[in-house]
């Protein structure tokens, strides 16, 4: 019989099923970070239980530090960072923490230290685990309860999902990137969308994508709602797969990694990569975007009154008229960082805009390395020279940042920034900040320009 | 402390919560997850909608104005907890004595992690939630009770069913511990890794 790529993955891992409806399946590499794994680990003790299989897991320091230095930059974040030393160590699990050289964001940092192949099936304490589906292995984020539940069985409780298609054939234009086709994707499917369901994402445009370019498609695809994000695997994450430190440690062969050509999914979309243009949100969910050439959306755009209200919500809270051109938009802040683009492919890509042009007066750049190891390569090729000649704080130390603001950096009330982050709900960069989400030569387009901008304009 | 007392029903005054997509960050906004404890996240819980910034409460917030301060249930709008992973969201939901919030479509993992804190989440048409919208606005209009059981929702004259997958239902009535129970079945565990051959086993440098 034809299965989907997903039902390959559920069934190569599943260990048994259980009385209520649920399975278990079983979990072969378990990510955690500092803020969603200390009550985890306290119920561990409470109930008097060990971690299953200590090798199986890494722990990774990145939602709290600060990027200034590697110092905690007060005493609650240090408090979190040091609990989590203390409970791997006590556990025997891997740690990560400020100054080793492979610490960085947690999804940055097991693709280059090579701890994904095909097949395996990833969980961590965060919703953009998603991003590891670009290697055609299934990830997915887990609260702390199941990050117990992972630690102390090897397993978590799982319902089989919906399965959902999403073929994107058609070259893309210049100077539309990755981030841009899954921003489509979130605004064609909506917030919501793929609640439900795994989604796999196929066709022309996305097969053309190098690996940076599929994390991001996938990384993203928490933001319609999707519980698994997934690529079949080709020639592509093959060449991939070599040259990192775990590299040829780990293979899952038991399976094709791909949808069989037959295989039916629940529901399928279709999007044309050749329409697609370079986008940015205006509003307060990732699925409120519009092409940088066009126009904020106005009340007659939307046929309910309930949608007219939400518009009117997040436009008072954004700042932004109706109507208003996107390139109108003056920022304050550039932020290019976070698990969706602060590889340095993304780095690479901003600066061949920020190359001999300098960031408007006014505006405050900030670029933050999503690794030491992509931090230390960008350096080597002259990159941080770059983003520093156009103006750009280059930042010593990798970590989520102002993605959302657990650090010390915080957007103000009020506060505008063009970001190549994932999420622009209200008070995430900060309380009160308006958050506009692009690709990172977008962000760099703006940060020149001190408002937002077309980057085909950066020839 | 495997078997916790059974629910099967949840009774109470519902607060109206209409707005579509409200995420994690709205419901536990990231000043409060700098923690080590699930506990002392009630006042975290809404708190850019519940207070200004200068603390002071907001008069217009619903869980502000009577009847609805006293509220254990929420109607609430389309894809209701998206975003972040955090379940410090539901804890802090469940300490501000919330136990249902009913709606048309939950996001996953907050799904997943309000099963494991005991609220319920029963998913019910877009019509229905529309009802006791409705229902909930009326401050006078008494208590909604959520039978988990028999999977039916009754306000007022209104009674509609609501969808629940079994897992959860069981685990809702039950109380029981996941992590403990799946030890149940470590004999299982052992038997699939024994079947991983050593490349199907990751081991991570420390």
């Amino acid at each position: 019989m034809s299965r989907t790529l997903y039902d390959k993955l559920v069934d190569a891992h599943k260990v048994c099923d259980l009385p209520d409806g649920d399975m278990l399946i079983y979990v072969d590499f378990h990510i955690m970070n500092e803020y969603t794994s200390p009550q985890a680990f306290s119920g561990l003790d409470t109930k008097g239980l060990d971690v299953w299989r200590p090798e199986a897991h890494l722990a990774v320091v990145d939602h709290v530090n600060a990027t200034r230095s590697s110092e905690p930059h007060d005493a609650a974040s240090k408090l979190l960072i040091d609990n989590l030393e203390a409970n791997c160590t006590k556990h025997g699990i891997a740690f990560y923490g400020l100054g080793d050289p492979r610490q960085g964001i947690e999804h940055v940092v097991v693709p280059e230290q090579g701890l994904v192949t095909p097949g395996m099936l990833i969980a961590c304490g965060d919703s953009h685990t998603t991003t590891y589906g670009a290697y055609g292995a299934l990830g997915f984020g887990i609260g702390t309860s199941e990050v117990e539940h992972v630690l102390a069985t090897q397993t978590l409780r799982y319902k089989r999902m919906k399965s959902m298609r999403v073929m994107i054939d058609g070259a893309t234009a210049p100077g539309v990137t990755a981030k841009d086709i899954i921003m489509k994707v979130v605004q064609v499917v909506g917030a919501g969308g793929a609640n439900g369901y795994a989604v796999e994402f196929a066709g022309s445009a996305v097969r053309d994508l190098d690996m940076a370019g599929r994390m991001t498609v996938c990384n993203m695809a928490v933001e319609l709602g999707a519980r698994a994000a997934l690529i079949a695997a080709d020639d592509i994450t093959e060449r991939a797969l070599q040259g990192h430190p775990h590299s040829g440690q780990f293979e899952f062969k038991n399976e094709n990694w791909a949808s069989d050509s037959e295989a039916v999914f629940d529901k399928e979309f279709t999007i044309s990569g050749t329409d697609i243009e370079p986008l940015i949100t205006w509003g307060t969910s990732p699925d409120q975007s519009v092409p940088i050439t066009a126009n904020v959306p106005i009340s007659s755009d939307y046929l309910t009154p309930e949608a007219k209200a939400a518009l009117g919500r997040s436009l008072q809270y954004m700042g932004l008229s109706e109507g208003q051109s996107a390139q109108s938009i003056k920022i304050d802040t550039a932020f290019i960082g976070s698990c969706t683009n602060s590889r340095i492919e993304d780095l690479r890509e901003a600066a061949k805009i920020l190359e001999g042009r300098h960031v408007a007066t006014g505006v405050e750049a900030i670029v933050v390395p999503g690794s030491a190891m992509t931090r230390l390569k960008a350096e080597a090729e002259g990159l941080r020279a770059i983003f520093e000649a156009a103006g750009f704080e280059w930042r010593p130390e990798a970590g989520c940042s102002m993605c959302l603001a657990m650090n010390d950096d915080i957007a103000m009330d009020g506060e505008r920034v063009a970001s190549s982050t994932n999420r622009n709900f209200e008070g995430r960069q900060g309380r009160g900040a308006r958050t506009h989400l692009m690709s990172p030569a977008m962000v760099a387009a703006a940060a020149v320009a001190g408002h937002l901008a077309d980057v085909r304009d950066f020839k | 402390m495997k078997d916790k007392q059974m629910t099967k029903t949840i009774n109470g005054i519902a607060a109206p919560l209409p707005l579509a997509n409200v995420d994690t960050d709205v419901i536990m906004p990231k000043r409060f997850l700098i923690t080590i404890t699930r506990e002392g996240l009630g006042d975290g819980t809404f708190a850019d909608l519940r207070f200004d910034t200068a603390g002071g409460q907001r008069q217009e917030f619903v869980l502000n104005k009577a009847p609805w301060t006293q509220a254990s249930i929420l109607v609430v709008g389309d894809n209701f907890g998206c975003g972040s992973s955090r379940e410090h969201a539901v804890w802090g939901l469940r300490q501000l004595g919330i136990d249902a919030c009913i709606g048309t479509s939950f996001a996953g993992i907050f799904y997943d992690n309000a099963r494991k804190n005991g609220l319920a989440l029963p998913v019910v048409s877009p019509a229905t939630r529309d009802a006791l919208l409705q229902f909930a606005n009326d401050a006078r209009a008494g208590e909604i009770l959520i039978d988990l059981e028999k999977r039916t929702i009754s306000a007022g004259k209104l009674s509609e069913p609501f969808e629940m997958d079994d897992a959860t239902q069981t685990s809702l009535i039950r109380g029981r511990d996941d992590t403990l129970d799946s030890l149940d079945y470590a004999g299982a565990i052992r038997d699939f890794e024994a079947r991983l051959n050593n490349e199907m086993r990751i081991r991570v440098f420390k």
